[in-house]
């Protein structure tokens, strides 16, 4: 190889040219054109990551950043007893049951005195509920089943503006298309230019996106229960996975034999954290589901998948953090009298703890944003309630992007974002802790 | 008691034996020197108390579903076990009677059993709505698997109970100074170790095993040589009861695998490697302190948000800008969509693997052929890359098969037509893709459909750990020549 690197064949300098040797042309020219060229490919190679890392971000933020803000629709509402309760029975179960309908027309009954239309005008009442989310009504009545003192009183309910709607007044849904191809009309432009005049129609922070569970219609859809699934799949993560992982490591490191078993579980282990995590899902399902009968679904299921996909990079790191302690604090320990593995629990791993802890939470935040192997368990379902146990069916957050992110509409692919950024957001704080972490109790020997 | 009662009697008397056996040798360590702190002798009585009837609640919990399973068949009738194939389904059914049968109030029982009243209709009151009626044998065995069960809890119970109450006991009154508890401690807490170290190989055993068992079950109904040879992929809808299978053809499925993890490395390779060379070679300690974690956030950044990238940014542009205009595709959904997003992905792979690799290189070797007046890149390229040469194609390697085993971009950007074209403007589909659409929905695990997804997860999973392994055999080798 360094041969190649001297431009001319030895013979060319040696004898009575070697006086002349400044003279003879060795390409600097030529190299160290290609030497730029070089250096830019690799500059060019670093901004073109950077750039897609930009892009990404960009896209996505500018895609999402507008669903924290969803449009609200305020009306006076009179929670007319004669309508809500027609038999005097104001108990929440009697409020939950009866003619669902009965709340739109306490919906109607306040857009008409919004709105200020003939009571009698049926289509310009239509008009005016086409702005207005399909799950209002729903929404009013657990509203007063939660609330019954609220009967016979008026209010202003800050009611949700359907998708199509909250899009054109976000500018998203452009307005300059003829009428025939645009989702809004002419006349609900009106109406929103007006109620917007009237302070009634404006943007308000999106709390829905945070606490709703899953819905068809995109105004009412949140991440809350995903959330709450993901949070007890971590639970469940961190609970399995840190133990184990950590004792698997300190056998490993500290008191296995080297012979051929402890050979095979390293090179093992290597592999594991290389299988795609699809095939864990595969293991789940067959396991768990299939042969264990566990529900499918459940959040336990998935924080079990998650842990056997989490425990190879757990292992790797709690090994590192392990053999960066230095041998003079175990000799000192067995040279007091200390026991192996006293020296081992009192001292050695204690002193390893912030690299364990980073590991830990650095392969927690890749099992939050894993897909695939929740979706072979089944954890992709329509999941409106909050699970109050791990057992109960639920969603996860990245599970969650990816059902919204197969709905066509806009407004579901502005909460696609939005939920990404969410989750990048959890992600990124994860990341920081563990930085954080290993910046203060990093130890240099 | 269910399991979860049992565990929480376990850790009451485990912990309540801690502080009488550590109790009982603070009293005793007035008559001579204890073999050990106090805390071991506690540690020891918790051991005794909690391990016996761990195990025998783990075991006996294993071995539950195996005899009720057996009582089961054995109370159905020789009609219903000819039928195979039908046979796990039988056993759900079955499964849900009894479920129902507890429901039941014991004066609906006594209806049930005259006939006055079906038993579907009962559990429907319950809220527990059945396909269909509940056919006698259906409630014979039920009933058997329901007092098997029954007592097989009590049994546990019982068992569990007895041998806490017996590892107490028998710790407590050997509990005395001599004893040398830290060592019997010691040991206990070592096998524990072992254990978990082993929970890795158990993973690699399970995959194997799980694997294995169902795609052997699909290859009883489709022979290997048509599944690796076919070139058609259309298995059908499972629909129930039906005997047609569609065809499994998996050369469509692996060549658009294939396909895509070539365009994949096409961007990943060059990129990955260059911006390893520039900062390892080039960039100062400012820029190469910002720049690489700023790429290596790429790698930390979850698939699904790759994927949803690809169908909301890339697919459209590809489409719009490249696909039609030449006429190749009109999808957003195609092979370079998911082979340029899936290389964004690799880039820190790639890059951060060869960057290690390529510093790893001994300094005499770069100082030496600086010394003989290369330039930086003649050393680079003539030097210190063919001497980091096994190490990179390692990196690669481990690359390659990160992207033959990735799921979300593949699932939301490339298609889900089987089809081989060398169009890469055209929909393809890849092995991760199909198994999450045979696995999406109703599963039964006697059909083709479903199972074809076990026989592509294992070919997968072959296909992967030989990369894996062959990449880190080399790493290693090479790792070890320059230490």
């Amino acid at each position: 190889m360094t041969d190649r690197a001297l431009p001319l064949p030895p013979s060319q300098l040696s004898g009575p040219d070697v006086r002349k040797i400044s003279r003879i042309d060795i390409g600097l020219k030529r190299r160290y054109a290609a030497e730029r060229r070089f250096r830019t490919f690799g500059l060019m190679a670093v901004a073109l990551a950077l750039t897609f890392l930009a892009l990404l971000f960009g896209s996505i933020v500018l895609r999402g950043y507008t669903a924290f803000q969803q449009t609200r629709i305020t009306m006076i509402v009179d929670f007319d007893p004669a309508i809500i309760a027609p038999d005097g029975d104001r108990s929440p179960a009697a409020i939950m049951s009866g003619n669902a309908f009965r709340f739109d027309d306490l919906i109607a009954a306040a857009l008409v005195r919004t709105l200020e239309i003939d009571p009698n005008d049926e289509d310009a009442l239509y008009d005016g509920l086409d702005l207005l989310s399909k799950g209002s009504g729903p929404m009013l009545r657990s509203m007063i089943a939660a609330d019954p003192t609220l009967i016979g009183t008026k209010k202003a309910v800050a009611f949700y503006a359907t998708g199509d709607v909250d899009s054109f007044v976000k500018g998203t849904i452009p307005a300059d298309v003829p009428e025939s191809q645009r989702l809004i009309k002419d006349k609900h432009i009106v109406l929103i230019d007006r109620l917007k005049a009237d302070g009634a129609l404006r943007l308000a922070f999106n709390t829905a996106l945070f606490t709703n569970g899953a819905s068809t219609r995109p105004e009412m859809a949140g991440v809350g229960v995903a959330l709450v699934g993901s949070l007890y799949m971590m639970l469940v993560v961190l609970v399995l996975s840190l133990p184990l992982g950590v004792a698997g490591s300190i056998y490993l490191e500290e008191f296995a034999p080297k012979n051929r078993w402890t050979d095979l579980i390293e090179v093992n282990i290597n592999n594991l954290a290389a299988v795609p995590s699809i095939v864990y899902g595969l293991l789940g399902l067959a396991v768990f589901i299939n042969f264990a009968h566990l529900p499918r679904s459940a959040s336990l299921v998935g924080g079990l998948v998650l842990t056997l996909t989490t425990l190879p990079t757990i292992i790797i790191a709690t090994r590192a953090a392990l053999k960066a302690v230095p041998p003079s604090i175990r000799e000192a320990g067995l040279g007091i009298g200390a026991s192996k593995m006293q020296t081992v629990f009192h001292h050695v791993l204690p002193l390893a703890m912030p690299g364990v802890l980073t590991g830990t939470i650095i392969g927690l935040a890749h099992a939050l944003g894993e897909t695939a192997p929740l979706l072979m368990i089944g954890m992709k379902a329509f999941i409106v309630d909050y699970p109050s146990t791990p057992l109960d069916p639920a969603t996860a957050l990245p599970t969650q992007i990816y059902m919204w992110a197969t709905e066509p509409e806009r407004a579901f692919t502005e909460r696609t974002s939005a939920a990404i950024i969410v989750l990048l957001a959890f992600l990124l704080a994860m990341n920081s802790i563990a930085i954080l972490l290993r910046r203060a109790f990093e130890r240099r020997w | 008691m269910g399991p979860l009662w049992l565990l929480a009697l376990i850790a009451g008397l485990s912990f309540f034996g801690y502080v009488l056996g550590r109790w009982k040798s603070v009293v005793l360590s007035g008559k001579g020197a204890l073999a050990a702190r106090p805390g071991y002798y506690g540690a020891y009585v918790l051991v005794w108390t909690a391990m016996p009837a761990l195990a025998i609640l783990i075991v006996l919990s294993l071995a539950k579903p195996l005899i009720v399973d057996r009582t089961v068949r054995a109370n159905l009738p020789e009609t219903v076990l000819a039928d195979t194939t039908q046979l796990s389904l039988q056993i759900s059914g079955v499964e849900q009677v009894a479920a129902g049968l507890k429901l039941a109030t014991p004066d609906e029982l006594q209806n049930i059993r005259i006939g006055v009243v079906t038993a579907r209709s009962v559990f429907a009151r319950h809220g527990l709505p059945l396909g269909e009626d509940v056919k006698p044998y259906q409630l014979v065995a039920a009933g058997a698997l329901n007092v098997v069960s029954d007592g097989l809890d009590t049994a546990i119970d019982a068992a569990v109970v007895a041998a806490l109450a017996f590892g107490l006991i028998f710790a407590f009154a050997r509990v005395r100074p001599r004893l040398r508890a830290r060592n019997l401690v010691e040991n206990t807490v070592l096998a524990l170790l072992i254990a978990a170290s082993s929970v890795a190989i158990l993973t690699t055993v399970g995959i194997v095993l799980s694997l294995l068992f169902q795609a052997l079950q699909f290859f009883s109904m489709v022979s290997p040589i048509n599944f690796y040879f076919g070139t058609i992929w259309d298995p059908r809808f499972a629909a129930a009861g039906s005997t047609e299978s569609g065809q499994f053809g998996f050369l469509p499925l692996f060549w658009g695998t294939i396909y895509i993890s070539f365009f994949a490395m096409l961007v990943a390779v060059p990129v990955g490697l260059f911006s390893a060379v520039y900062m390892a070679e080039y960039a100062g300690s400012k820029v190469r302190s910002i720049a690489k974690p700023l790429i290596e956030i790429l790698a930390g950044i979850p698939t699904i948000v790759y994927g949803f990238f690809a169908l909301t940014t890339i697919g459209p542009f590809i489409r719009d800008w490249l696909a039609v205009p030449l006429g190749l595709g009109t999808s957003g959904n195609n092979v370079l969509t998911a082979g340029l997003v899936m290389g964004i992905m690799i880039i820190p792979y790639v890059s951060s693997l060869s960057d290690d690799i390529i510093t790893a290189v001994p300094r005499s070797l770069r100082d030496g052929s600086l010394a003989l007046g290369a330039t930086r890149s003649e050393t680079m390229r003539q030097v210190i890359l063919p001497a980091a040469l096994p190490g990179v194609v390692g990196a690669v390697l481990l690359a390659v098969s990160r992207a033959i085993g990735e799921t979300m971009i593949v699932v939301l950007a490339a298609g889900v037509a089987a089809r081989a074209s060398l169009n890469p403007f055209a929909e393809m589909t890849t092995i991760t893709v199909k198994i999450v659409n045979q696995l999406t929905g109703d599963l039964e695990f006697t059909s083709p459909q479903t199972l074809v997804a076990f026989a592509l997860g294992i070919t997968l999973f072959v296909i992967t750990l030989g990369l894996n392994v062959l990449a880190l055999t080399i790493v290693r080798k090479y790792r070890e020549q320059y230490e």
